[in-house]
């Protein structure tokens, strides 16, 4: 027996939560389908008009993203919480706030990064360019992790409470709004001519912003659930 | 050394115990007794911090619990009413997962040592769902092979367990309390360990 440092802690709770993940698909698909289908149902509603779908586009898939994000939210803690596994986490003999970090990872992983990746294609239905698909890329892979991070937050105030998966989009949802703003900001900008630099930069300030804090208030925030 | 005084514990405005106080040295045992409800669960979970005293200390070594923090949680073991396994894991993956989390690396060759211990023989790659609920239990209990916590505070650790398990289970305490260990749990079975004296703690 050897112990363990933070970081292969880190790595342990990153890859028992994937491997959880990828034994129980289900909830990882029902997250990407919901994005799909939003997202494809909107050309469908709107109509084939290329000017109009262009405008839309980055509304549309930060929306969508922002939204099929939601869904996931309430299982972060929700099964560890039930199955004891919560308590034992917070008997490690490391910090809570790493863990929860090695949990928002394994959750940005599993329910962020197949929207980034599947983004693209899916810009493709609104006629955008190739420069404007660069840019959202690049913004969602700066914004989703904070949503994870963000939402986590929520999801451990809401911790075994009845309900709690509507309350946990109204508390999540609002603090969300500057992360939608910059994401389609910097896709807009690309359309009309401007840098997009101020609003990804933005974007990375949040994220670094998100990193630093997120994880210790959500652990203070899970301790409060434990009572 | 644990030592608890002058502790003071209520849920809601019902007040569960208040006053109290005790030492558990290295090599003690002690087992809380009280009717349900009368708070034994609370005290435990107290113990491990989860809940906040209103009253009273809890000091290991001779120092504040949550001054020590990770130091202490390095020392204590917890295992509660829930087993913190997982159904989608094997045994194998369950317990080394939750070795992990204690902050020890298990190696597989010592992960399935501890699982033929506690009778899981053939079962070790099987996911967890599949096993009984005894079985289960046994997964979680031998996360008390798989660490070298000195403090170990078990709630109800014989539940669903057979009367095989159950003397496996004393074994293990008695070899516990032989390296200076020291236990601290609840239960509605009796349960002996040869040649300890067991200390009982009432709540009422």
């Amino acid at each position: 027996m050897k112990n363990f440092s933070m970081f292969d802690l880190l790595v342990l709770v990153i890859r028992r939560d994937l491997v959880l993940a990828m034994r129980r698909r289900a909830d990882v698909l029902t997250t990407l389908i919901f994005f799909v289908m939003v997202v494809s149902l909107f050309p469908l509603g709107v109509g084939p008009e290329m000017a109009m779908l262009r405008k839309m586009a980055p509304g549309v898939l930060w929306v969508a993203a922002l939204l099929s994000s939601m869904l996931s939210l309430g299982r972060l803690f929700s099964a560890d919480y039930l199955d004891g596994t919560l308590e034992q986490m917070m008997l490690a003999p490391q910090s809570l706030s790493m863990l929860v970090l090695g949990k928002m990872t394994a959750h940005w992983m599993v329910s962020g990064l197949p929207l980034v990746l599947m983004a693209p294609v899916l810009g493709l239905q609104f006629d955008m360019s190739v420069q404007a698909l660069g840019v959202l890329i690049v913004g969602l892979l700066l914004g989703t992790p904070i949503l994870s991070m963000v939402g986590a937050i929520g999801a451990a105030l809401t911790l075994g409470l009845r309900g709690g998966g509507v309350l946990l989009s109204l508390l999540v949802l609002p603090l969300c709004i500057p992360v939608l703003i910059f994401g389609t900001g910097a896709v807009e900008a690309v359309s009309t001519g401007l840098s997009v630099t101020s609003h990804l930069s933005l974007l990375g300030a949040l994220l670094v912003l998100a990193l630093a804090f997120t994880p210790w208030v959500t652990a203070q925030a899970l301790r409060i659930s434990m009572e | 050394m644990l030592e608890v005084s002058n502790l003071a514990c209520s849920r809601g405005d019902h007040r569960l115990f208040s006053g109290l106080s005790f030492v558990l040295h290295p090599g003690q045992i002690m087992q809380l007794q009280g009717a349900n409800g009368s708070g034994k669960t609370s005290l435990l979970r107290t113990l491990c911090g989860f809940l906040m005293p209103d009253e009273g200390t809890i000091s290991w070594r001779g120092k504040d619990v949550r001054e020590l923090d990770e130091e202490y949680y390095a020392e204590m073991m917890y295992l509660g009413h829930l087993n913190a396994i997982k159904d989608e894991l094997s045994a194998l993956e369950n317990l080394r997962i939750s070795a992990g989390l204690a902050g020890t690396e298990l190696s597989e060759k010592e992960a399935l040592l501890a699982l033929r211990r506690m009778g899981l023989r053939g079962r070790e790659m099987l996911p967890t769902k599949s096993l009984s609920q005894g079985q289960r239990r046994r997964v979680a209990l031998a996360r008390l092979l798989a660490n070298d916590a000195k403090l170990w505070i078990l709630d109800e650790p014989l539940s669903a367990l057979d009367v095989g398990a159950v003397a496996l289970i004393q074994e293990l305490i008695a070899e516990h309390l032989a390296q200076q260990g020291m236990v601290i749990f609840t239960t509605h079975q009796p349960l002996e360990v040869a040649g300890m004296e067991m200390r009982s703690l009432s709540l009422s």
